[in-house]
């Protein structure tokens, strides 16, 4: 008598159901991440209903040219996420490992331009701290500043992570590439992070450029 | 609940999808040039609204998951939907009527 391999874990009864339950759990802790970025940006609004004028003021001092070379940045990093995600599907192995490549040089890209924006935010004296050059309520602004791109930075650095170690399992596994489900959800925290800036963006960089 | 359709086979939609959001992004740009007064920031929020309804439901595959699948997804912004309705109701509000003083 041979022995049948099941294809799934025993608790699963198909690769179907497997990857619904894992998106289910992929979604449950990004709802978290959804109330983790969405407190601190309806702190952010909250504080800018009350100081509208000065925070679009102070918001002119942060770098357009830079936010908005990193959002077309972030949105081409989500198009390859999206075909890593396809690929891996298809258990195409060599396109796979391209596209996780090219999401993590992308996501390094972005880094890279963020240090160069905080590094001239110091050299202006937008830091907040004993020698800010501005006013209080644009120290307000810039404290929401650093704090949201800094957590949203600090998501882009895992995800990078994530992406160097995926790849390596991708070269290595032996298992079928499309019964992998970690490819999906490490792509969903991607996009997740992506949009992210896609609020960030209109909201840090452009609120006071009509003025 | 109708079925979800298929996941799309070839990669065309995603490049679609990524065009539509490269627009998006430059449209939110030149638009915040434009002195609409208050409504600037309904329109930039509107857009950003619009790119992120795109990621969830093609890059994120909302569109082509199952109802649970839906549900989850959508469990964390109705949240957030509440945070930000009563905190902001309160902010926004609080300039609308004195409140007379007891003597």
């Amino acid at each position: 008598m041979t022995e049948v391999r099941a294809a799934v874990p025993i608790q699963f009864d198909d690769p179907a159901q497997q990857r619904e339950a894992a998106a289910l759990g992929m979604w449950v802790f990004l709802a978290a991440e959804i109330v983790f970025f969405g407190g601190a940006l309806v702190c952010y609004a909250a504080a800018g209903w009350v100081h509208g004028r000065e925070f679009a003021l102070a918001s002119n001092d942060s770098n357009l040219v830079l936010g908005a070379v990193n959002t077309g940045v972030l949105l081409t990093s989500s198009w390859t996420m999206a075909l890593a995600v396809h690929a891996g599907r298809a258990a195409r192995r060599r396109r796979l490992l391209l596209f996780l490549g090219g999401t993590a040089l992308l996501g390094t890209v972005f880094l890279v331009l963020k240090g160069l924006e905080y590094r001239e935010d110091w050299l202006h004296q937008l830091v907040p701290g004993r020698s800010f050059a501005r006013s209080p309520v644009a120290q307000l602004y810039f404290t929401f500043y650093f704090i949201l791109t800094g957590i949203h930075a600090l998501h882009l650095i895992v995800g990078i992570g994530l992406m160097a170690a995926l790849a390596v399992l991708a070269a290595r596994t032996r298992e079928p590439l499309s019964g992998l489900n970690l490819f999906e959800n490490a792509g969903l925290y991607w996009h997740f992070v992506d949009i992210v800036w896609i609020f960030l963006f209109p909201l840090l960089y452009l609120r006071g450029r009509h003025g | 609940m109708a079925e979800p359709p298929a996941e799309p086979t070839s990669t065309r939609l995603y490049f679609h999808v990524y065009l539509g959001l490269l627009a998006l992004a430059v449209v939110t740009t030149a638009v915040a040039f434009a002195d609409l007064g208050r409504f600037s920031m309904v329109v930039a929020l509107a857009i950003a609204s619009m790119k992120t309804g795109l990621v969830l439901l093609y890059f994120m595959h909302v569109r082509f998951g199952s109802g649970i699948v839906r549900v989850f997804a959508g469990a964390g912004f109705f949240f957030l939907l509440i945070l930000g309705a009563l905190t902001l109701g309160d902010v926004v509000t609080r300039e609308w009527m004195e409140i007379p003083v007891p003597r």
